[in-house]
This record gives structure tokens, C-alpha cells and sequence, in this order.
């Protein structure tokens, strides 16, 4: 019989088990199952899978409007029962890509927090970031806007050194 | 129309035991495939113009999305590539720029999800036989009896006598709607979390569109 630990059952072990479904039949492809200790444990990893899955709806949506995440996460392929070992691993997948997503929304954090810095010095001495050019997107927010710091009245602005920050209100 | 109640499908035990919660609802109508009445497709434009950005975005953690999102990974799909009906057919809708109308029971049935987040599917009710009901398609099976073989374990939408469709997806050749189809049989497909007032709901709105009442 398999361990459960924790709401985990090894593959190995789920492997050795062979005992007869309902139907006679094994579900899930490879990884069979039937007894009341692989219930549970079914049981239990899809509860693990809803709660990763949530989490990741969360996240989401609150990583809106960034792009170029992946969100896709590998799956056996469906409708039907999983198998213990087939759970294990949508679990295990779910919370890579989590993971994955959360550090790539931490390190964008990072790199948004030094544009909202960058925006704040171009206000304050726009000579000092010559042409420098922030977006929305650059700092996480959704719509069009952007710092843009150029010379006023063009070539003349551009050879007496009279630079400002020029805001685009928004989209075309 | 005859009077048509909601009746309880069967499920299997050991689906059940798998997923406490999980059911489905059905009824039947007198009706056809049809074109939509003008009341109809002005619903449908008016629904257009209620669905944004917004709301498709935040759309999987609305409670109801949320559950068949869940239940979608629990067996083996995954959301992002195979959408459920709620969020294929919003996407759809921010992508054509408006739900189109095709036809009576498919604006019927784009109205209903799109209001009620829950998803029917229509069978020929002639086409039917006994109650319907969830099930673990047995090893060897074919969908509807055809050439379609289900992988093992799959789960399935069924009569008394075989499968007519797989649970999220495709129907078995000759069960779905037809021009020449006189009643339809509605079903949804509850999963875990989705309250039992927006099944009922979903398919009564369903079938009042479908016999005008």
C-alpha cells in the first residue's frame, strides 16, 4: 500500500498497486488506484491542484497589464481520471509555474520600481536623461502614457540645454 | 410547449465517490434550430456591450469560472488551452468585437452561459434514451457507440444505453442538434462550487429562450 505523506504518495509506490476499479479497469492510464487510501489521496491532491489553481488565477490577474508570462501548464490530457501519479504532477507543475510567475513578477517589481524612480529624477533635472523615454508598461500600469524628456522648441531647446519632461495623457 | 420539468441525471458511484458534488440537471423542449426572434438577438447585442476587458480579466476568480477552471485541471485539461465555455465565449465575444447570432439555441445557449456563467449543451431528446447521466466511459468504449474511441477513463455525458458526449466537449456523432431535430434535451454538467440556483437558472432561462416564454 502506498505511504501517505502528507497528502503525497510517492510515484513508486502508487505504481505497485494494482487493485481492480469499479469497472475493472485501470484509470488514469498507468498510475491505478481504487483503495481507500488512493481515494484520499486523489482526494487530496485535487484539493492541493483547486488551491494552486486559484493562486494562480489571482495572480493572474493581477499581473495585468504586463506581458509575455506563460501561463499554460503541461497536462496529461483529458476528461478523465487522474491517477495518483497524473495528480501529483499537475500539482507539481501548478506550482513551478506559480513560482515562476511570482519570481518574474517580483524581478518586474524591481525593474518597475527603478522606472518610477527614473520618472521622478527626469521631473526633477530632465537634462540628465536626454531623449529618456518611459511607459506605462515600463512601470507596471496599464494605458498609454508616457515620460518623455526632450528639448523645448526642438534644435534651439536642444543646443541652450532647455530640456522638460513631456507627458502623453494616453492612447491614441 | 408541454410543461417540462428539471430532472436529476444519474452519476455514476465511483464518479461520485471521486467527485462529491458533481451532477448534472436536464430537461427537454419542444423546439428547433431555428432563427433567433429580433427580442433575442437585441438580448445578445445588448449583452455585447456589457462585456469588456475588465471582466474577462477578472473573470477566473469569479466563483462559478473558478470551479470549472479547477474542475478542468482535476481532470487532466488545461484551461489556458482548452477554455472553459464561460471564458472561450467571452473571448470570443473581445475578439469579434460582439456575440454573434448564429441561430435560436446557439444565441439561447450564449445568452444563459454568458448571464449565468454555467454552461448547457444540447442533445436531440429523440435521440435519447432513458434519463442522462455522468459516467466512466468502460475500456474499449466508443463515443455514441461510432468510431471515436474513448481514452480510458474518460468521463462522459450518457444515456441509459451509451455515451452521447464527452463531459467537457465534443458530442457523439448524430446526438447533437440537427435542422431536423423537434425537441432538445438541455443539460448542465454541475462541478464542485457551482450553486445549484445558477444550474437551475441557466437551464430554465435556456429553455424559455428556446420555446419563447
Amino acid at each position: 500500500m502506498p505511504e501517505l505523506v502528507d497528502g503525497h504518495i510517492s510515484e513508486r509506490d502508487a505504481g505497485q498497486f494494482t487493485g481492480p476499479s469499479s469497472f475493472g479497469m485501470s484509470l488514469g492510464g498507468s498510475q491505478v488506484q481504487t483503495g481507500y487510501d488512493e481515494l484520499a489521496a486523489r482526494r487530496s491532491l485535487r484539493e492541493q491542484i483547486a488551491k494552486l489553481e486559484r493562486e494562480l488565477a489571482t495572480a493572474f490577474t493581477e499581473a495585468y497589464p504586463r506581458r509575455g508570462l506563460e501561463w499554460r501548464v503541461q497536462s496529461p490530457g483529458g476528461p478523465r481520471i487522474m491517477g495518483v501519479g497524473e495528480l501529483e504532477e499537475i500539482r507539481d507543475e501548478l506550482a513551478v509555474r506559480l513560482e515562476d510567475v511570482r519570481r518574474a513578477l517580483r524581478e518586474r517589481a524591481l525593474v518597475e520600481r527603478e522606472h518610477v524612480d527614473r520618472i521622478e529624477e527626469m521631473m526633477l533635472a530632465p537634462e540628465r536623461h536626454k531623449w529618456v523615454r518611459i511607459s506605462n508598461q515600463d512601470i507596471g500600469e496599464p494605458g498609454c502614457k508616457h515620460w518623455h524628456s526632450r528639448p523645448r522648441l526642438g534644435l534651439i531647446g536642444m543646443l541652450l540645454g532647455w530640456w522638460r519632461v513631456k507627458i502623453s495623457s494616453g492612447c491614441p | 410547449m408541454t410543461e417540462s420539468r428539471l430532472e436529476s441525471g444519474w452519476v455514476e458511484p465511483s464518479l461520485r465517490e471521486e467527485f462529491p458534488g458533481l451532477g448534472l440537471r436536464w430537461t427537454a423542449v419542444e423546439a428547433g434550430p431555428t432563427r433567433s426572434p429580433r427580442e433575442l438577438r437585441q438580448r445578445l447585442r445588448h449583452l455585447s456591450d456589457r462585456i469588456h476587458g475588465e471582466r474577462v480579466l477578472n473573470l477566473r476568480r469569479e466563483p462559478i469560472a473558478s470551479s470549472y477552471r479547477v474542475f478542468f485541471r482535476q481532470i487532466g485539461i488545461d484551461p489556458e488551452e482548452f477554455r472553459p465555455p464561460a471564458e472561450a465565449a467571452m473571448l470570443e465575444r473581445l475578439r469579434a468585437g460582439r456575440f454573434a447570432s448564429r441561430n435560436l439555441l446557439d444565441d439561447a445557449l450564449v445568452v444563459s452561459l454568458v448571464e449565468t456563467g454555467v454552461s448547457v449543451r444540447a442533445f436531440d431528446a429523440d435521440k435519447i434514451t432513458g434519463s442522462l447521466g455522468l459516467r466512466i466511459a468502460q475500456p474499449g468504449e466508443r463515443l455514441g457507440g461510432n468510431d471515436i474511441e474513448l481514452p480510458e477513463g474518460a468521463l462522459v455525458v450518457a444515456d441509459e444505453q451509451r455515451s452521447v458526449g464527452l463531459i467537457f466537449g465534443d458530442s457523439a456523432p448524430g446526438r447533437g442538434v440537427e435542422p431536423s431535430t423537434k425537441r432538445i434535451a438541455l443539460c448542465v454538467v454541475g462541478v464542485p462550487g457551482v450553486p445549484e440556483i445558477s444550474i437551475e437558472e441557466a437551464l430554465w432561462s435556456t429553455a424559455g429562450m428556446l420555446t419563447g416564454t
